[in-house]
Parts: C-alpha cells; sequence; structure tokens
C-alpha cells in the first residue's frame, strides 16, 4: 500500500520530554481510512503524548509524521491539517473555554472562516445530532461532567473533521452517558483512535485495539478483545454494566 | 463564586443594550466621585434607586451587597476622622477626630453607596459575557476582552482546585497555626495553584490552535440599540448631566 492512502502515517516517532527518559521510542503507526482503532496501555506509557504529537503540538526528537499524505514538519503544516483532526482532551474544562455552549461550538467553524450566521447553525445542527438540543444558551463551567463531555465533542464535530482523536473519553462518565457516547460513536462516519483504560467501551466503539507499554507500540502486540464473566456484590439487585449484553465464556490462558 | 444572580431578568434596564450601561454606569460613577454637594447626590442617589426599582431587583439581597460595600467603609469611618488635620470636635483618649475627618468620612460612604447602587442597577444585571463582547463592541482592546472572558472562565475551574488541595490538607489533619509549617504549607498550597493554572492555560491553549484558534475572537452576537435604548439613555444622561449642573453652578 502507498504511504498517501493513509490518514496518518507516524514512522520511527521517538519523544522525550525534557531530560527525562523517552517517552515514546520508535513508534509507528498508521491508521487508513474508515478505521477504528483502540488504544490501551498503562498510565504513562505515552498514549496522549502520541496524540499530541500527531498535532504537532509536540515536536518528536525523530522520526516522520504524515498526515493525509503530506509530510508534516513546521507548525504551518500543522495549522492546516489541524482542523481536519479532532482532538478531544482528557479534561473537558481543557476544551471549554467560552462562556455559553453555543460560542464554544462556533468557535472551531468561526476560526475556519464561517460567517457567524452559518457558524450558529452548524453549532446548532451539532449539539442536535448528540441529543443535546436546547444546550446553546447554557454556561459552560455550570455543565455536569457528562455533559461537559459530550459538549466537547460538539465542539470538534462542529469543525467536521476526518479523523478523531479521543483520549479517555469515558473517564467520569456514569453508565448512562458512556452508552450515549458508545452509541454516537458507532454512527459516526468517521475514522478515530481512541485511548481508554474501559476494555468493555473498547470492545464496543473500535475493531482493532494495539497497546501501548512504556513508549513501544507493537502490532504484535495487538490485543484481542474479550470478556469476562465477573462477580460481585449486590449482584442480585436489578443493574446495568456499561458492558455487554452477551458475556462471552471465560478464556483459558491467563493474563500476562 | 460569581453567581450572577441579579443577572436574568426582564426588565427595561436587563433589556437595555449592555453597551450602554457600560457608557451610562462610567459617566454616572465620574460625576458621583467629584461631588460633594446634597443637591447633587439627592438627585445621583434618585436615579440610582428609579434604576435598581426598574430592574425589580430582590431589596434584600440589594442590601446584602450593600452591608459587604459599607463593611470596607467601616474602617474608613475608624481611620479618617481621626488622621485628617483639622477643627478638632471630639476626643478619645490620645485621639482627636476632626470635623475635616467626619467630613471626608461622610462623603465616601454617599458616594460608594449611590455608585455600588447604580452598578448593582446597570452592571450586575447584564450577564457576564454580554458585558465583554460590550467592552469589546466599546473599542476596549480584544486583548483585554479576553483576559476579562478567561478570568470569569477559569476562576471557578481555579478555585475547584484550590478547594481539593484544602481537603487534602484538611483530610491529612493540616490545622492552620502560627508557625512555619503552617506557613510553609500555605506556600506549598500558592505554589501548586500557580502550576496547576500554568499548566492549565497551556492545554486551553493547545485545544484554541486545535481548533484553528488565529489569535483573534469571533462575535456570534450582535447587539443593537432599540428605541426605547435611547428613551432610557437619553433620560439617563439628561439626569448624569442635571446632577453635573447642580454640583458647579
Amino acid at each position: 500500500m502507498e504511504n498517501n492512502s493513509f490518514l496518518i502515517n507516524l514512522e520511527n516517532l521517538s519523544f522525550s520530554y525534557n531530560g527525562r527518559a523517552p517517552a515514546l521510542e520508535n513508534v509507528s503507526f498508521q491508521l487508513s481510512g474508515k478505521e477504528k482503532v483502540g488504544l490501551v496501555g498503562p498510565n504513562g506509557s505515552g498514549k496522549t503524548t502520541l496524540f499530541l504529537l500527531t498535532m504537532g503540538l509536540l515536536r518528536p526528537s525523530s522520526g516522520k509524521i504524515e498526515l493525509f499524505g503530506k509530510r508534516m514538519e513546521r507548525e504551518e503544516d500543522f495549522k492546516e491539517v489541524r482542523q481536519r483532526i479532532g482532538l478531544l482532551f482528557q479534561d473537558a474544562d481543557d476544551q471549554l473555554f467560552c462562556p455559553t455552549v453555543l460560542e464554544d461550538v462556533a468557535f472551531g467553524p468561526l476560526n475556519q472562516g464561517r460567517s457567524s450566521r452559518e457558524a450558529r447553525e452548524i453549532a446548532i445542527d451539532t449539539l442536535n445530532s448528540l441529543g443535546l438540543d436546547g444546550f446553546e444558551d447554557r454556561v459552560t463551567h455550570k455543565l455536569s461532567g457528562g455533559e461537559k463531555r459530550l459538549v466537547s465533542l460538539a465542539t470538534v464535530l462542529a469543525m467536521k473533521p476526518q479523523i478523531l482523536l479521543l483520549d479517555e473519553p469515558t473517564t467520569g462518565l456514569d453508565a448512562e452517558t458512556t452508552r450515549r457516547l458508545v452509541s454516537i460513536l458507532e454512527n459516526l462516519e468517521l475514522s478515530y483512535i481512541l485511548i481508554s483504560h474501559d476494555m468493555d467501551f473498547i470492545v464496543k466503539t473500535t475493531a482493532k485495539v494495539y497497546a501501548m507499554v512504556n513508549g513501544q507500540l507493537s502490532s504484535e502486540r495487538e490485543v484481542v478483545p474479550h470478556t469476562h464473566v465477573h462477580v460481585h456484590d449486590y449482584g442480585r439487585l436489578p443493574h446495568v454494566h456499561t458492558s455487554t449484553e452477551d458475556v462471552t465464556p471465560e478464556h483459558k490462558d491467563p493474563h500476562k | 463564586m460569581l453567581e450572577e444572580e441579579f443577572s436574568q431578568g426582564d426588565s427595561p434596564v436587563h433589556r437595555l443594550d449592555p453597551r450602554l450601561k457600560l457608557v451610562i454606569g462610567a459617566l454616572f460613577s465620574a460625576v458621583v466621585a467629584v461631588s460633594s454637594r446634597w443637591s447633587a447626590f439627592v438627585p445621583g442617589a434618585l436615579l440610582a434607586l428609579g434604576l435598581l426599582f426598574l430592574a425589580r431587583l430582590p431589596l434584600r439581597k440589594v442590601m446584602g451587597r450593600l452591608i459587604l460595600v459599607n463593611g470596607l467603609v467601616l474602617f474608613l469611618w475608624f481611620l479618617l476622622p481621626f488622621t485628617v488635620g483639622g477643627e478638632i470636635i471630639w476626643r478619645l483618649g490620645p485621639f482627636a477626630a476632626t470635623r475635616q475627618g467626619v467630613f471626608l468620612a461622610t462623603l465616601i460612604t454617599i458616594r460608594s453607596n449611590i455608585i455600588v447602587l447604580a452598578f448593582l442597577a446597570l452592571v450586575s444585571t447584564t450577564p457576564v459575557f454580554a458585558l465583554g463582547y460590550a467592552m469589546a463592541g466599546l473599542g476596549i482592546p480584544d486583548k483585554m476582552v479576553q483576559l476579562f472572558f478567561f478570568t470569569y472562565r477559569y476562576i471557578h475551574v481555579i478555585y475547584e482546585e484550590y478547594q481539593r488541595l484544602v481537603k487534602a490538607l484538611k483530610i491529612r489533619g493540616f490545622r492552620a497555626k502560627s508557625n512555619m509549617h503552617t506557613y510553609r504549607t500555605y506556600a506549598y498550597l500558592v505554589g501548586m495553584l500557580l502550576v496547576k493554572s500554568y499548566e492549565r492555560a497551556e492545554r486551553v491553549r493547545e485545544a484554541m490552535l486545535c481548533r484553528g484558534f488565529k489569535g483573534r475572537f469571533y462575535s456570534l452576537y450582535e447587539f443593537s440599540v432599540r428605541r426605547a435604548d435611547i428613551a432610557l439613555t437619553v433620560f439617563l444622561l439628561s439626569g448624569i448631566a442635571a446632577m453635573a449642573l447642580l454640583e458647579w453652578v
């Protein structure tokens, strides 16, 4: 396959934060169209760093970044393509900085040169498509955690990106909001990479899962999605899991 | 924190174009701040009370805010009469109160109360973001307006971070005393808040870059001055002009 058929093509990326052990070492990664990929790995293994490098918010110490078939080197290169990739931050308070929801969602489209009328329409359509009708005039800092997350997603989607990078989108969400997020992602006609520690969520939203350990990402460690039979207290009470309708049998091999 | 409890409402004052409110508020305060005659204060107070009445603000809460302001003014009453030189009218041990000092304290009390009343009626009836856009609309530099917005948006987040840190201290049995340990802990607390705010600022900047920020904010809102606005503005401006005349003529 030729390189320019990849949306994202990262080759041998290395990166280290000032004077510390490398956060990423020789990481290569490709994302092609309509691919939905999960990224798992322990805290501090370099998953978020990979996102920041892809967006050009950090510069690799070595390696090559190609986005949409174009080599990325300088800030100017990234400026153009950044708007075609939507990054959903871990903390929604970092993402929502305008006083009202409508302004925040319209911020991206306005930067893309839309008129305020168009931006307003796009913002309202995006909010409605996420089931956030009537949120326009809400004040961002007064939203609940789940609402903040969904509005953040709206701010990113309003820019009509071709790729989404989602950094732990389910952190702090309750079961109901997580379910809503799953159904939103299922219906998106977009490629995305999703970082999460929530295996149930990953299984439901991605087709392929990579693991990142100590700044290394290798395809041999491709993870096989599976579910566990589980036990917990109060199991007789009516309750819901964020997981699976069909619980598959326990696997025989022990985990490493 | 920053509840903005007066900003929602439906009254001629609430509906008044925020740009006009800022201009009127500024002119009104300027005139009151340099006035020193009853002939200016009485119409000033009437004007401020009239606006409050028109805005239909809950009187109890307005009183609450006034008490806050007068708490500060009270300190002036402890200081000014005894520190301003002049004709002595009252003695308390080694301290002597002067007529000029009392006059000055009275003047400041009246001025600050009238100005606060007018600001409560005009500015606190405007949502913060409308105020920001009004500032931009009046030609205040973009950077100032952005600082205003970000302060409003993140003061809550930083306050929450502060409260988390304070809780973390409390659950480990910290009690403020007058010793080195307390001072050091408070220094850590402030330092931690600064570092966290700085890091958050970096992340917010990154989030803005990701959404194509090029150093300029585009406003979604367009203000429009309506006929009722003009009527109210003309009335208020002539009131302010009358006060100025009564003061200086």
